[in-house]
């Protein structure tokens, strides 16, 4: 008796490219997808009920934790929430570091993006090409504030390091360089014949559902909305800069993959301005020696390199948080996907998984 | 040699056959050995990396530990797994890439058989040994090797169909499938090589062979970022050394079929280099294939799979046979 069955197929908690423990439960019919279900939480630690107990410093370290690809954007998000809390005024100075890190955090994100999605698509060099480069930014932070990859930097009223004697300047020597080996990662992999045709039209959805879903960031962008925190609610100096929110119709894994670059060119023009505007002064605005926002709620959203990251904030005017959630990027965002597996193939699962860019550690928080 | 195959089979000539047997068995070995060794050094210069330099000097013994330590690993079958299948499947694999090797002239005077079958003998083994990764797959009682075997499986019959058809323009041309015969005919310069009046042919014959290897960007069957490992997800130890060795013995036999085939095999590009011997020729010009395949793998994504049989039947079977009506037409009008 010949009878077919539906395979049911296990991709990860440990696979080579669900990049961390995700699971995806898919149901397989040959090597097409007709059920997927997304199985989260194996990385979950609890980090917004841990918060209710930490002072808000303290809780600066677990959002380095969340985001790991991304770790200053993060730390920004929760000491902007306070802030705004509190009313705080920060030094200009602390400002412009804040956002030359963030900005330089946002193409050393999309580095790791390049080269893991490159790595999942099965060219194994320019996840190497990526890395070099990352390193550079990796290394300036390490100077800055003695960590590779959980920074810890911001505080509650300005930064905690400020920038050591030359770095402005290797950061200013950075733009120019990274211009350059944009250039390089065109020529190896965006007109690829082969990559092309593995991303283009694939995982692809329009405005309507983006908005039902509410993805942010360039899972959002790719369907044509301007929509970019830094340019559509300005928080911190961003409304001093010249940079453009770049858009793309398609709405498939290929214009994710195009805005993504073209982020980094975005970035590379703040960074340009901000090292020419660098001032004097002081890193650390006037902040009481406790930190006791007045009771309150609040919620800061900032742009990271996944979307829209925000932080909500429930103050009954203690040194801890009554109740403190995060809005992460990466778990909104990942909420469509099997919306889009359906009638894939197991290649593609790989191919859209990879271009709504997560990191599992804020998907589970 | 030739003379002994005509002979009857004595214990002399029996142990004649052995021996070289076991010669050529080294040879591979060694070709293997430092191929992985180069791959690894060529991948890593590419890729802004070292490769291996810490065992023995310049890492050169580096394959050499890889392998003994995959010698004494712990044998591992699953539970679950089809045992005897399991452990018939390496060696299904492994078998037919080393008999083929038998046919291969490395110069006029350097081969072991010279039959007059010999492109054919090539051909009809080498697709004996998907088999084997067939069997593997399947019978690892894992999903993911399973589909790896498939693929496999899919991937063998829509590319070893173009690559035979590819060869066919080089058969008409010379008459004949005998290697030997191949290569002597192409003889006096580079011009005469068949690369020239065959270059559908021998494009498709690379893209083909490329796929055959299942190399980079024809991985599917081990796609790591997909299927982990693909068929050989549960072999571990030398049962896993088996299968990395049948590729790497198709390695060295596409390699040289595309030299002797196309590229002049043992002949000089220009009569006044007649002086170097026939072997440094096919040596290099092997060579410089070896590095190209590895090159590729260092450069190119992976396609997909239902983009991989579009290609195979879509373009590269029209394209070979378009390769068989012109090459007929060229020679009638020749003649």
């Amino acid at each position: 008796m010949l009878r077919t069955e539906e395979l049911l197929l296990n991709v990860g908690p440990q696979h080579p490219s669900t990049h961390g423990v995700f699971r995806v439960i898919v149901k397989l019919d040959g090597e097409v997808i007709r059920e997927a279900i997304p199985v989260m939480g194996y990385l979950h630690r609890g980090t917004e009920k841990l918060a209710e107990d930490l002072n808000y410093t303290q809780i600066i370290p677990y959002t380095d934790r969340l985001d790991y690809v991304s770790a200053m954007t993060n730390n920004y998000v929760l000491v902007n929430a306070v802030e705004k809390l509190m009313q705080l005024e920060i030094p200009e100075r602390a400002e412009f570091l804040r956002v030359i890190v963030m900005e330089l955090q946002r193409i050393a994100s999309h580095m790791v993006w390049w080269g893991t999605y490159l790595l999942d698509i099965g060219a194994m060099s320019p996840f190497l090409y990526a890395f070099r480069d990352r390193e550079i930014i990796i290394n300036l932070f390490n100077e800055l504030c003695g960590a590779r990859l959980t920074y810890n930097y911001m505080r509650v009223g300005g930064v905690k390091w400020d920038a050591p004697e030359g770095w402005i300047e290797k950061v200013r020597d950075f733009v120019p360089y990274m211009r350059g080996k944009l250039k390089e990662y065109d020529n190896l992999v965006s007109g690829n014949e082969i990559f092309l045709a593995r991303i283009k039209g694939i995982g692809k959805y329009d405005a309507a559902t983006a908005m039902a879903y509410g993805l942010s960031g360039a899972n959002l962008r790719c369907t044509g909305i301007q929509w970019d925190l830094r340019k559509n609610e300005p928080y911190s100096i961003y409304n001093r800069f010249d940079f453009d929110v770049p858009t793309r119709e398609g709405g498939d894994c290929y214009d994710r993959y195009l805005l993504r670059l073209e982020e980094i060119v975005q970035s590379l023009r703040i960074l340009e301005q901000a090292v020419e505007q660098f001032p004097a002064g002081d890193t650390m605005g006037k902040v009481p020696r406790v930190i006791r926002p007045p009771e309150g709620e609040v919620y800061a959203g900032i742009e990271s390199p996944r979307g829209e990251i925000g932080c909500y904030i429930i103050s009954r005017g203690k040194q801890e948080p009554y109740r403190l959630k995060f809005r992460r990027p990466s778990f909104v965002n990942l909420q469509i996907l099997p919306k889009l597996l359906v009638g894939e193939t197991m290649t593609n699962l790989i191919t859209i998984l990879g271009g709504i860019d997560i990191v599992v550690g804020e998907v589970d928080a | 040699m030739m003379h002994l195959l005509e002979e009857s089979l004595t214990w002399t000539n029996f142990f004649i056959f052995l021996f070289w047997g076991v010669v050529m068995l080294l040879l591979i070995l060694g070709f293997v050995t430092y191929a992985i060794y180069f791959e690894r050094k060529v991948i890593g210069w590419m890729q802004l990396r070292i490769g291996p330099n810490r065992v023995g000097p310049l890492g050169l013994l580096q394959s050499v530990a890889d392998v003994t330590k995959l010698l004494i690993k712990e044998d591992t079958i699953p539970r679950k797994a089809e045992r005897e299948l399991f452990i018939l499947a390496p060696v299904i694999t492994f078998i037919p890439s080393f008999v083929i090797i038998a046919t291969i002239p490395f110069s006029d005077k350097l081969f072991n058989a010279n039959l007059n079958v010999g492109l054919l003998y090539y051909v009809a083994l080498s697709g004996i040994s998907t088999i084997g990764i067939i069997l593997g797959g399947w019978a690892s009682n894992n999903k993911y090797a399973l589909l790896g075997g498939m693929r496999s499986a899919a991937q063998m019959i829509s590319y070893e169909v173009p690559l035979v058809i590819s060869v066919i323009g080089v058969i008409m041309l010379t008459g004949s499938l005998n290697l030997h015969t191949i290569v002597d005919q192409q003889a006096g310069g580079f011009w005469h090589w068949y690369f020239l009046p065959q270059i559908i042919g021998f494009i498709i014959f690379v893209i083909a062979g490329v796929s055959e290897l299942n190399r980079t960007p024809f991985d599917l069957p081990e796609a790591e970022s997909e299927l982990v490992a693909g068929y050989h997800v549960e072999y571990s130890g030398f049962r896993f050394a088996f299968f990395m060795l049948a590729e790497y013995v198709y390695v060295f036999a596409v390699a040289s079929l595309i030299t002797l085939l196309f590229l002049g095999g043992w002949h000089a590009p220009f009569g006044f280099l007649d002086f170097i011997p026939g072997l440094i020729w096919f040596l290099l010009k092997f060579s410089f294939i070896v590095f190209f395949l590895f090159w590729l793998r260092a450069t190119l994504p992976r396609v997909r799979v239902d983009q991989l049989m579009g290609f195979g039947w879509k373009v590269l079977l029209p394209l070979a046979l378009l390769n068989i009506f012109v090459t007929a037409i060229y020679m009638s009008i020749i003649s």
